[in-house]
């Protein structure tokens, strides 16, 4: 079967993903990447190959998320693309229509303005991460409730309490504030709920026109609460498409295949990288001010890459 | 007395040239690293932003290579810049880096005290002859590295080598910072052109164009700004910058101490969202992304430095200047916790949203039909 490969290497996921000619998603992985992109790589290529047993023939590779570079390194990209691309394209796919995507991620959070299928405006959390993944990973722990139980106790809520949003430690705070005064858990779980929306829609969404069809992406699209608090927020349905948490590898997928499309071959390296050694040496480069920290990829004990330095004395050692 | 001042791009060339011409030994602060940043963020007010935190790293730096007096301007209006020198005073007292403070308050609004701040500053008798002299060559180099910057941005893009534009712009801004005549600055100013103009090209290539507008050090300083205006040409833009030192002297130094009004097409532009000042290069801001887009430019990009107020009133404003002028604005808002990564980023980004756009518009985005 001739397939796009698509991954996509974030903070708290690694998601890999196959799209046949006709653009459907044959296979899907969703990883943790666990501090450690190069082998949640090797992983998501191990796992789609068992999954789809050795008939694969990979037609294009593309790569998004913020360890994209590393990943191109590994699989061999023909498109190296940015999240925010990634998921533009994903969603205007997959929702004809959209003109609003809200996405929320790891470590990140955007807003994504479409119109007429091409993005306009976009704008990424800057100073703060409170409403992120991240946090709400470790609230769920904090509270020792699964993090996919976590969303649907919020629904269960009859009255949100007020949870101060603007700062995920003074948000923790206010949450056990609440806790001690007695609120049930539901009511403050729904509050925190409501709290990272207004939080997310001030800071990222702000000064942007949030029109429908709106979408709403990313790992954190599985809480059925911050979905809720959404659609009470914007005063509008929000679609949650069908592979939210695998958004970005299938925008990195139909890139790729664009970019195949134009160059008609593909660059990708074959599924055999799953099972080669990658180690990674860093060092900082003392020769002038900028004291640059360089990078060297090491596969199978040769040097591929080099990368971080400003000048380009490092990187272009190897060709 | 041995004077030092702050880091500014390549403000270095003329200011250094001007205070060796009258007579003053000058010792510079090296080139603005991370561990300038280091100590200006330390001995600084968190909520200052990131050119006084790098100025007073700066200073710290030229106080350890033997500087014992500051040149630094001063200004006036609601930018915090004008109080920037007595802030740097109080800090290196402070510190016990016992430094006197030369403040050049802009011609415009203070001739006689910048007449004094002159004298304190030329100890021994300069004649109008050496200081003319002295001018000339000033000026001419402040116009050469412009001049050569411009030409640089322009042809960065189709470099088929990366990198090499940015080598040869260095080496150039070498040869400009060591001419010693007005006629020398012109030979190696031809010299300099030329060999940009040998650098292998692609003139195959169609760039996008974008115009950078906002703060003038962050504008000025590429150091401040993750070197945003080349990292933008290996992205493939050509990059326009809205402010040049060359300019900002014109400006204050010639036009507006004369009270000649000369930017008063930029405030017409800027008139239908902003008609008034708003401190610092706010208005400007405005006006200039107006200019931009009636020029035909694919998109502008603000920088400014966390909690930049002028900036952060034009950054409110840009928005309604984005749609009725449907040019795509991005406002990046950097200091010393700006991380590469994410700045990467949000340019990559930028310009995939730019060129999709103007595929679309050209009817050639493919995807859409797959």
């Amino acid at each position: 079967m001739d397939v796009y490969l698509g991954i996509d290497v974030g903070s708290v996921s690694t998601n890999v993903v196959t799209l046949n000619e006709n653009n459907e998603i044959t296979h899907k992985i969703y990883l943790r990447t666990q501090g450690r992109p190069i082998p949640a790589v090797q992983k998501g290529l191990e796992q789609i190959l068992t999954a789809a047993g050795n008939h694969l023939s990979v037609k294009g590779v593309g790569t998004t998320g913020s360890g994209r570079h590393l990943a191109s390194l590994v699989a061999g990209a023909d498109s190296v693309k940015n999240e925010i691309t990634a998921h533009a394209v994903a969603s205007s796919h997959v929702v004809p229509g959209v003109q609003t995507v809200l996405e929320i991620g790891g470590q990140d959070s955007k807003i994504i303005i479409i119109r007429n299928g091409v993005a306009v405006d976009f704008a990424m959390n800057t100073v703060c991460a409170a409403g992120t993944g991240s946090f709400l990973d470790q609230q769920a722990s904090r509270l020792d409730i699964p993090i996919e139980e976590f969303g649907n106790l919020a629904l269960k809520s009859h009255n949100a309490v007020r949870i101060a949003g603007r700062c995920s430690v003074f948000a923790e705070s206010d949450m056990i504030h609440k806790q001690q005064m007695g609120h049930s858990l539901e009511d403050i779980i729904c509050g925190l709920c409501e709290a990272l929306v207004r939080n997310y829609l001030n800071n990222v969404g702000k000064g942007k026109e949030i029109l429908g069809a709106v979408t709403f992406q990313g790992g954190v699209a599985a809480n059925a609460g911050i979905k809720a608090a959404f659609e009470k927020a914007l005063g509008m349905e929000v679609i949650i498409p069908e592979h939210f948490n695998v958004m970005g590898a299938v925008g990195a997928a139909l890139l790729a295949k664009e970019a195949v499309q134009k160059k008609g071959t593909t660059l990708f390296k074959g599924f055999e990288v799953k099972d080669m050694d990658y180690r990674m040496k860093s060092f900082e480069c003392t020769h002038c001010s900028n004291q640059c920290e360089v990078v060297e990829m090491l596969r199978n004990g040769q040097s591929v890459a080099r990368w971080g330095d400003r000048c380009g004395k490092w990187s272009t050692m190897i060709s | 007395m041995v004077v030092t001042f702050p880091h500014m791009g390549t403000l270095n060339i003329p200011v250094k040239t001007f205070l060796e011409g009258i007579g003053q030994e000058v010792v510079l602060p090296p080139p603005s690293s991370k561990r300038t940043i280091e100590l200006g963020v330390k001995h600084s007010p968190e909520f200052a932003c990131l050119p006084l935190k790098i100025n007073v790293g700066n200073y710290i730096e030229a106080w350890e290579k033997g500087a014992d007096t500051v040149v630094m301007a001063g200004g006036v209006g609601p930018c915090r810049f004008g109080y920037y020198a007595q802030v740097q005073r109080e800090i290196l007292q402070d510190l016990g880096c016992d430094m006197e403070m030369i403040v050049m308050e802009p011609p415009d609004c203070d001739w006689k005290d910048l007449k004094h701040q002159y004298r304190r500053l030329t100890q021994r008798r300069i004649s109008t002859g050496q200081l003319v002299k002295t001018l000339h060559l000033v000026w001419k180099k402040l116009n050469a590295v412009d001049e050569i910057e411009k030409l640089s941005l322009k042809y960065h893009p189709y470099e088929i080598n990366r990198g090499d534009t940015k080598k040869a712009f260095d080496q150039i801004l070498k040869w400009i910072e060591e001419a010693k005549h007005p006629k020398e600055v012109k030979e190696v100013l031809t010299a300099g052109k030329k060999k940009i103009n040998k650098i292998e090209r692609d003139l195959q290539r169609q760039p996008l164009r974008i115009g950078l507008v906002g703060e003038i050090y962050m504008l000025l300083e590429p150091f401040a700004s993750l070197n945003i205006q080349w990292s933008l040409g290996d992205l493939g833009a050509e990059v326009s910058k809205s402010i040049y030192l060359s300019d900002w002297v014109k400006e204050h130094l010639v036009f507006n101490a004369l009270h000649l009004n000369r930017s008063g097409s930029l405030k017409n532009l800027a008139k239908p969202y902003l008609n008034h000042f708003v401190g610092g290069h706010g208005l400007e801001t405005i006006g200039h992304t107006v200019k931009y887009a009636n020029g035909g430019y694919d998109g502008v990009i603000q920088l400014m430095p966390f909690t930049c107020m002028p900036e952060i009133v034009a950054e409110s404003i840009l928005p309604q200047v984005s749609k009725e002028k449907d040019i795509p604005v991005l406002s990046l808002v950097l200091d010393e916790q700006s991380g590469e990564a994410g700045v990467a980023t949000r340019l990559e980004a930028f310009l995939d949203l730019i060129a999709r756009r103007k595929a679309q518009q050209e009817g050639e985005l493919v995807w859409m039909s797959i």
